[in-house]
């Protein structure tokens, strides 16, 4: 009998194309996406080299981070932002690159945007110089992010060089309790094993509780397994996979659609097959989780109290102090009930439908308190008329919010939606680092529920009051 | 990519653990399309106070560490972004290695990429660096490549590991999309077997 293997095993050999004892392996790339940021200086490099794109059909370009979420026209936006957004329209032209751009119905967050139109498919290797490529996980493929070299190698070999990663279970079982959801799961892991804790390893989440979640709050698991040091996030396709994907744009047809799920379910973990490490979490037990520091480990539920110094290692305890005083928080104080300035609901964790029902159910027929900013920006523009259809847009508007075009947005403020100095966001985003929501601003993470309560109340609210 | 054979530099402590790279550029310097001024970002919000003039207290604006070349990290470095950006602002500083624990994988794989060295050691040698960059900030390091060495200033050695492909890389300052061009033939196999 041969070796039992692991989903992620089995990806990575049916991708090898050379192995080499003084080299890393030679891995095949069959998707790769761009966006404005990490793809000039690849192109420019392509044009010094003379070379072109070798598969141009398999990489999708969108615009994405430094585009404006108040209006479609991209002459809105400042110099630079529209010297890039330029660039990416010129290359794609150039290059041969299939381009959701402004007009486009398509267009949104390129990890929005993959799944969506049915590029991202079980057993697929995906790469984007993107750290949060791992959201496409969700689908049992590989994807992790690049950097702009690299992206530069998928282009011109459709290849890259690449190191086996070892692999890590991640197990949760039982069932969610009422108001906690996927993210509420992903951050309560990352609370516990570090953002350092998936360093040189990829995830594969099992578990009950992981089957039991639809594609939108798998996505949301895997796009943040970048935040656990995992490259990337992977979960076994199943029934719900398949019924996402049937009938999307650009999903097998016909026989092609039947021959690609009997190949897809090949792909899960084999009975008996071994993890380098793991770690299971009982989900029936958790609570919504917010983030209390300037990295996303620095979590705690919403009824904890914010740790207290001197319980841990010195440099433990320097970076607390250090984290507590960017947030201007108190070791030792409860986090639930501090004032809030600003209310982010988007992102490529939390963009989606399910995420932005999630916020309508909280926001329908109630105001957010006076002073509050809230932002509800769509992950994809597909997203954005789904949701108007839906009436979203309305509750939005009618509770005091700002209803927006699709984008990144305030996750990593590049585009002028940002925190003003010292201001307080609880944010569905992935990353509280500091300044990332606009320099001196200071970044609560949570879920979907726990930010529309937020918005409310004006206070860090446990959701489970309003829904 | 410039060559990495050996240097001789001081030693510039950064004594914070989980150094991500928003920190190491901010998101607002990611709207060029090159890779040149990126070293004006380079750890922006530490390096400025709020009114925009240099922060006395942070290292990069000592005179002691103009021209170093070494960096000395708390653990974890480069977690966050995929961002290329972060190995190009630092190396448009200056820098040309990091001391740490730990790295991040993307950050350790962009650095490679780029002539600038990630040195792993142990948490003893990252303790004592950092004392002695304390007592001695003058003192200075060398890092010899080619062995795998790093000679402290109490003239002690530590060695440290890096793969062979990527040594050779840095050591020679090729491209690694080269060694990828040569396999053209067995890409196009892979290919033909999988279509
Ligand atoms: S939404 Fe945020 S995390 Fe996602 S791709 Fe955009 S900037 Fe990156």
């Amino acid at each position: 009998m041969t070796q039992p293997k692991t989903l992620y095993e089995k990806l990575w050999e049916s991708h090898l194309v050379a192995e080499s004892d003084d080299a890393p392996s030679i891995l095949y790339i069959d998707l790769h996406l761009i966006h404005e940021v990490t793809s000039p200086q690849a192109f420019s490099a392509l044009r010094e080299k003379g070379l072109k794109a070798r598969r141009p059909e398999r990489t999708i370009a969108t615009m994405d981070h430094s585009t404006p979420t108040i209006s479609l026209d991209y002459e809105s936006a400042d110099e630079m932002a529209v010297i890039q957004l330029n660039q990416i329209t010129q290359n794609c032209a150039d290059f041969g690159i299939t381009l959701y751009d402004a007009g486009s119905d398509g267009r949104g967050i390129v990890h929005v945007i993959g799944p969506e139109q049915g590029y991202t498919q079980p057993g697929m290797t995906i790469v984007c110089g993107d750290s949060h490529t791992s959201t496409h996980g969700a689908f049992g493929s590989l994807a992790f992010g690049i950097g702009t070299s690299e992206v530069e190698h998928v282009l011109a070999t459709q290849s890259l060089l690449q190191a086996k990663s070892e692999t890590y279970e991640v197990k949760f079982e039982g069932e969610l309790p009422f108001g906690v959801t996927a993210k509420d799961m992903i951050l309560a892991l990352i609370a516990k094993i570090g953002i350092g804790g998936g360093t040189g390893h990829v995830f594969e989440y099992t578990g009950e509780a992981v089957k039991a979640l639809n594609m939108d709050g798998r996505m949301t698991l895997c796009n943040m397994a970048i935040e656990g040091g995992a490259r990337a996030g992977m979960i076994a396709p199943d029934d719900v996979t398949f019924a996402y994907l049937k009938g999307r744009t650009h999903a097998p047809k016909g026989a092609g659609w039947d021959a690609a799920v009997a190949k897809w379910q090949k792909l899960p973990s084999d009975e008996g097959a071994v993890y380098d490490k793991a770690v299971t979490i009982d989900v029936s037990t958790l609570e919504p989780m917010v983030t209390y520091g300037t990295n996303p480990e620095m979590g705690i539920t919403i009824n904890q109290r914010i740790p207290s110094l001197g319980n841990k290692s010195e440099a433990a305890n320097s970076s607390l102090e250090k984290a507590l005083n960017y947030m201007d928080l108190s070791a030792d104080s409860p986090l639930k009930g501090h004032p809030v300035d600003v209310v982010f609901i988007g992102s490529c964790t939390n963009s989606r439908m399910s995420d932005l029902r999630a916020a309508a159910s909280i926001l329908k027929g109630r105001k957010v308190a006076e002073g509050m900013r809230l932002l509800v920006v769509p992950g994809s523009e597909s997203i954005r008329k789904e949701a108007e259809g839906e009436g979203i847009d309305k509750i939005v508007r009618d509770a005091g919010g700002e209803w927006r075009f699709a984008g990144c947005s305030m996750c990593l403020a590049m585009n002028g939606d940002e925190l003003e100095p010292g201001q307080y966001a609880v944010s569905t985003s992935n990353r509280n680092f500091e300044g990332r929501q606009g320099k001196g601003g200071r970044t609560i993470l949570a879920s979907p529920y726990t930010a529309a309560a937020s918005a409310i109340t004006g206070k860090v609210t446990d959701p489970r009051e309003l829904i | 990519m410039k060559s990495f054979t050996k240097i001789t530099s001081k030693i510039i402590p950064l004594p914070h653990t989980d150094v991500d790279t928003d920190q190491i550029i901010p998101a607002r310097y990611l709207k060029v399309i090159n890779k040149d001024g990126l070293a004006e970002g380079l750890f922006d919000s530490w390096r400025r106070l709020p009114d925009g003039s240099p922060n006395p207290d942070f290292p990069l604006n000592q005179d002691e560490y103009q021209g170093a070349e070494v960096l000395l990290a708390g653990d974890n470095f480069g977690c966050g972004s995929s961002r290329e950006h972060a190995p190009w602002a630092l190396t448009g500083w200056g820098i040309r290695a990091i001391i740490s624990t730990s790295f991040a994988d993307i950050f350790r794989n962009n650095a490679l990429k780029n002539g600038l060295l990630p040195i792993v050691v142990s948490e003893e040698t990252q303790a004592s660096l950092f004392d002695l960059s304390e007592e001695a900030p003058a003192a200075t390091i060398d890092i010899d490549l080619e062995n795998q060495r790093m000679t402290l200033p109490d003239g002690s050695g530590v060695s440290f590991e890096i793969d062979p492909f990527s040594k050779t890389c840095l050591l020679e300052g090729i491209d690694q999309l080269g060694y990828l061009l040569k396999h053209d033939e067995q890409i196009a196999a892979f290919e033909g077997r999988v279509k």
